[in-house]
């Protein structure tokens, strides 16, 4: 990236860019001769394709070809047993409603969304279920763990505790509905030569995904994604409709662009699953947690299995020495869900933190004063001391600034007409990850350092996060780094997912940076210079235009010897209309508790808007289904409601910013998902405190307050 | 694609001249719903006669009347210094719906005439006696959480989403029509319809005919006006459930009341038994709660929305209790 504009080292180093439009994302590409592609979608829920009609949309004006499981180009990966089952263009089955069965490609995007209405199918329907809910009660409908079960010390120990509560949690499906539609563009050149730009959290799996279905050798596919509008996880696969774009453009041998619609994003590319959950938590009468029970159904499809985090956080978080916990999945006709922010962790909280809430009302003691009375001084589960670990400070810094004090232990105390104000609290905990990944540093003469890694930026600020830990430890200027991503030529990076980027890639920048400092350091010696010459004399005196070298970076044995974790604590402050049942978020306090903050406004970013997203799933997000039918009823932004400015008040940020000594060489731990982890739980809790109703089932909409007693 | 003529005209005259030359022609103002309708493949004109340069964008006193032109956009009438002052239950109306950018290009017209935003309208693989009849509606016996409380019937029981028509029905507006015949003007309250076996008409607007401005009879209403709108977040939804609530009150007595509600029924729901029973009360929190029980009577849920039956009682007297304490 070149001209940039950074008035303040912390500035994010693409954010003239993306205000300015001249960010490219996948779509923007313009290639000589692209084609368009429109997807025609399944409009049952199960069965079979009986007949596909596409004659009429063939002989439709522009149209270059349609294609289905009637003439799938060659794909030799889906010619191999196993895998999904639902591979695009190679299967007549109905998996879900929405579900794509063929491309129409045409010389405009018009055209081919004209086309695709033409193309025509007929079905076998069969019997389904999309209700998750009536799967579970159905004792003869397929359940599937999710993850082993967990036990430690007793089990069920809270039913025979002093005090105990028992309580079910329910989720809806929420759809990550990133600003950008979903996508690619394929060029699939003579040779096997493969070009796409793609929306994605990985351009390297992307790339791995197309070399298996295609079967072509890895060098041949370069994948770009410089820019992304929003991911939130639903980029951290190639979905098969990509596949199907790669496979419209090698068929023609030309470039072939597919945009999905926002419909379209409803069904096709995951979604939170929803989740039913029950907790139970038995607690001594002085406040001392003796037993946590945490059993979980999670949302999957029945064609291809998802799991996640849902019970994790029962199992450590808390001290208690009988803890068991269940995950179980139950498919049913939808399409399959993916991690969305926070994943199954986000779920898991929602329900947990509410449940403490609730235990802490039982003894009536204070939540505050209950959570930091069980909080941990060791891992239990993985018998571990804590990296580091500083929830205490966090809650003090939280409260403090909430106006904790104002609080009233006994619900429905602050009241002025007919709003009712009331303070809930959370926290919310990610493992703290750090993969392998590798970086390349190319230190030049003109002053500059250019850094290269495969990584990505979905709007973290992975590029600005990067510079700063390049600036502070070469001591150049953060306008004269570059850190180039989103490119699958770039050398090998993970996906960016699971709050692990910084932490990953931050660390080969790291080792890359002192390699660099060290190799001019010794040309300094060895050419007679001072020790602290200007790496630019240096290699000027060595004749030399750039030295450049690349660092592979991977955890070592410290995670063996720790339990590593990021941790955020959420306050938050709302005021309940009593006739209306309206709440309003009237002020919010996050505190991030992640080791060393690198990058302090992207990273304040982040939980700003962890925070809109928890607000969205505490209070307004829900994807609609018509069982009936299979079909989503409000898959659109009108009806499916991201929060807006309206909705959010004035959001403090916090950070304990002090560095993890263990996890890696900046002391940072990943933050994106903890920004958004528990939030849900802390609103439930203030709605709880203002109004004494426990809304268990989000999101907690105006209906609900009016309708819970 | 589907093929359109784009046809632009700059006088009424003109533009019902094309509307009636061609059956499947519809007008284009602001485009904010129609567009949509035509991308989802709801609605399919061969022809769009763009009107936006028909001059009817006026907002003016006359004699006792503030006239609107059908064409003046929602946000030129909502920050209208007259219609703030003389008619604020309107601006207030104008702005709780959407979003600043659709009310930008959003006219009064095309306002009055939106469609319903009932998802199985809009899904064309979903039966909908509105989009086709004799199809069945989806929303009974299903997701109904939006839908309509007051006079419902077997075939339809969407609601009318506009937020500005009701504070017009709750203001004694009169929609002026013309065609080639001439004008003719009709009481907001009798502009939309109920469902009943004719879903598929929202309103009485005959095909050769076209909204050409809004009479509105001065009032005393000003001071204690609200428009309340409860929803699913704070802005640029539709509504739950709406209420325009305006008192005259003097000598601690309501002389004059308007009440009317959105969200609960295929029109703009006037409350005339509420209105009637609070004339000449006092505006105590008791008598409010007696005009809200009042205007329930008929009320009926469909499940998912049983819901309104108690949160638009409460709107109401919520709307009630804010517009008597403007001071």
């Amino acid at each position: 990236m070149e001209n940039r504009i950074v008035k303040d080292e912390n500035d994010r180093v693409d954010g003239v860019y993306k205000v300015t439009g001249k960010a490219k994302y996948f779509a923007e590409y313009e290639l000589p001769g692209l084609t368009y592609g429109v997807l025609v979608t399944s409009t049952v829920t199960k069965g079979k394709i009986t007949t596909l009609d596409t004659k009429a949309a063939e002989k439709a004006p522009g149209v270059l070809a349609v294609i289905s499981h009637l003439n799938k180009p060659s794909a030799p990966g889906y010619e191999q047993e196993g895998g999904s089952p639902f591979k695009i263009c190679y299967t007549d089955k109905i998996f879900f409603n929405g579900q794509p069965i063929a491309i129409v490609v045409a010389n405009t995007f018009e055209r081919a969304t004209y086309a695709a209405s033409l193309v025509k199918a007929t079905y076998a329907k069969e019997d389904f279920n999309t209700d998750f809910e009536k799967a579970i009660a159905d004792s003869k409908a397929k359940k599937l763990q999710g993850q082993p079960d967990y036990k430690r010390g007793v089990e069920n120990a809270y039913k025979t505790a002093e005090v105990k509560i028992e309580a079910k949690y329910h989720l809806p499906i929420e759809t990550h509905n990133p600003m950008e539609l979903h996508g690619i563009i394929a060029d699939w050149r003579p040779n096997n030569q493969v070009t796409v730009y793609a929306k994605t959290q990985g351009v390297k799996a992307t790339q791995g995904t197309i070399a298996n279905v295609f079967k072509i050798p890895i060098e041949n596919i370069q994948v770009n994604s410089e820019f992304v509008g929003g991911g939130f996880g639903m980029a951290l696969r190639t979905w098969p409709l990509e596949i199907a774009t790669v496979m419209a453009s090698k068929h023609l041998g030309k470039p072939v662009k597919l945009v999905i619609t926002r419909m379209q994003m409803f069904t096709m590319v995951g979604n939170r699953p929803a989740a039913v959950q029950t907790i139970g938590l038995g607690a001594s009468k002085d406040g001392k947690l003796t037993g946590i029970t945490h059993r979980a159904f999670g949302e999957t499809s029945a064609y291809e299995n998802f799991t996640e985090g849902v019970v994790n956080m029962a199992k450590f978080m808390y001290q208690c020495d009988n803890v068991n916990t269940q995950y179980t999945v139950v498919p049913v006709d939808l399409g399959v869900p993916i991690w969305m922010r926070g994943p199954g962790e986000a779920t898991g909280a929602f329900a947990l933190e509410s449940a403490i809430d609730e235990m802490a009302h039982a003894l009536d003691m204070d939540p505050l004063e209950f959570r930091i009375k069980n909080d941990p001084e060791r891992d239990q589960q993985r018998d571990k001391p804590f990296s580091d670990k500083n929830i205490k400070e966090a809650y003090k810094i939280g409260a403090q600034k909430i106006g904790w004090n104002e609080r009233k232990n006994k619900p429905g105390s602050l009241v002025e007409g007919q709003s009712k104000t009331g303070f809930g609290v959370s926290i919310g905990v990610f493992n703290a990850n750090r993969g392998r990944a590798s970086v390349k540093g190319i230190l030049k003469a003109d002053g500059s350092l250019v850094l290269q890694s495969a990584t990505s930026d979905i709007g973290p600020g992975t590029g600005t996060g990067m510079t700063l830990i390049a600036s502070k430890i070469t001591g150049i200027p953060v306008g004269k780094i570059t850190f180039e991503l989103g490119d699958s030529s770039l050398p090998p990076a993970p996906s960016q997912g699971g709050s692990a980027t910084l932490s990953t890639v931050g660390s080969a920048v790291n080792d890359v940076c002192v390699s660099l400092k060290s190799t001019i350091a010794e040309l300094a010696a060895n050419s007679n210079m001072d020790a602290t010459s200007n790496f630019v004399d240096v290699l000027k005196k060595n004749n030399l235009p750039s030295i450049e070298v690349t660092k592979q970076s991977s955890a070592g044995k410290e995670r063996e010897e720790y339990s590593m974790y990021s941790f955020s604590i959420h306050f938050v402050k709302v005021k309940v209309h009593s006739l209306t049942g309206v709440v309003k978020v009237d002020k919010i306090v996050s505190v991030g508790d992640s080791g060393t903050i690198v990058s302090p406004k992207t990273a304040r970013s982040q939980m700003v808007g962890g925070a809109v997203g928890g607000v969205g799933m505490a209070l307004t997000e829900e994807s609609v289904i018509d069982h009936r039918y299979g079909r989503y009823i409000n898959n659109n932004f009108a009806d499916y409601h991201v929060p807006v400015n309206a909705d959010i008040p004035e959001i403090e940020v916090h950070f304990i910013n002090k560095p993890d000594p263990y996890i890696n060489p900046m002391g940072a731990k990943g933050m994106g998902e903890i920004a958004l982890i528990g939030f849900s739980a802390a609103v439930a809790n203030a709605v709880f405190n203002a109004t004494g109703k426990r809304i268990r089932t989000l999101p907690i909409t105006p209906d609900k307050i009016l309708s819970s007693s | 694609m589907i093929n359109f003529q784009y046809l632009r005209t700059t006088s009424t005259k003109s533009a019902l001249s094309l509307l009636t030359k061609d059956k499947n022609s519809k007008f284009l103002a602001g485009g904010t719903n129609l567009i949509d309708l035509m991308k989802r493949g709801v609605t399919a004109p061969e022809k769009l006669i763009d009107i936006n340069h028909v001059p009817l964008k006026q907002i003016e006193l006359v004699g006792d009347k503030i006239i609107i032109g059908a064409l003046a956009s929602n946000t030129a009438v909502a920050e209208n210094a007259l219609v703030k002052e003389k008619l604020p239950l309107l601006s207030m109306a104008l702005n709780a719906g959407a979003s600043a950018q659709l009310r930008n290009v959003a006219t009064v017209g095309g306002n009055m005439m939106q469609r319903t935003r009932c998802g199985y309208f809009y899904d064309t693989e979903m039966p909908c006696n509105k989009r086709q009849p004799g199809s069945g509606c989806g929303a009974i016996g299903g997701f109904n959480r939006m839908h309509a409380i007051f006079g419902t019937s077997d075939k339809c029981i969407a609601v009318h989403p506009s937020d500005m028509c009701v504070a017009l029905v709750a203001l004694d507006a009169v929609a002026v029509l013309t065609s080639a015949k001439g004008e003719r003007k009709v009481l907001f309250k009798d502009f939309h319809r109920l469902a009943g076996d004719t879903p598929q008409l929202d309103n009485n607007l005959k095909s050769d005919e076209m909204i050409i401005r809004l009479e509105i009879p001065l009032n005393n209403l000003a001071k204690n006006s609200n428009y309340l709108k409860v929803r699913d977040r704070a802005s640029y939804a539709f509504a739950l459930v709406s209420v325009a609530a305006a008192l005259e009150i003097s000598n601690n007595r309501i002389s004059d009341v308007r009440l009317a509600m959105g969200g609960v029924a295929h029109k703009p729901w006037r409350l005339t038994a509420s209105e009637n029973f609070l004339k000449g009360k006092e505006p105590s929190f008791e008598n409010f709660e007696q005009a809200a029980k009042l205007a329930m009577t008929d009320a009926k849920g469909f499940g998912e929305n049983d819901f309104k039956l108690q949160m638009a009682p409460n709107t109401i007297i919520e709307a009630l209790t804010v517009a008597k304490s403007k001071a």
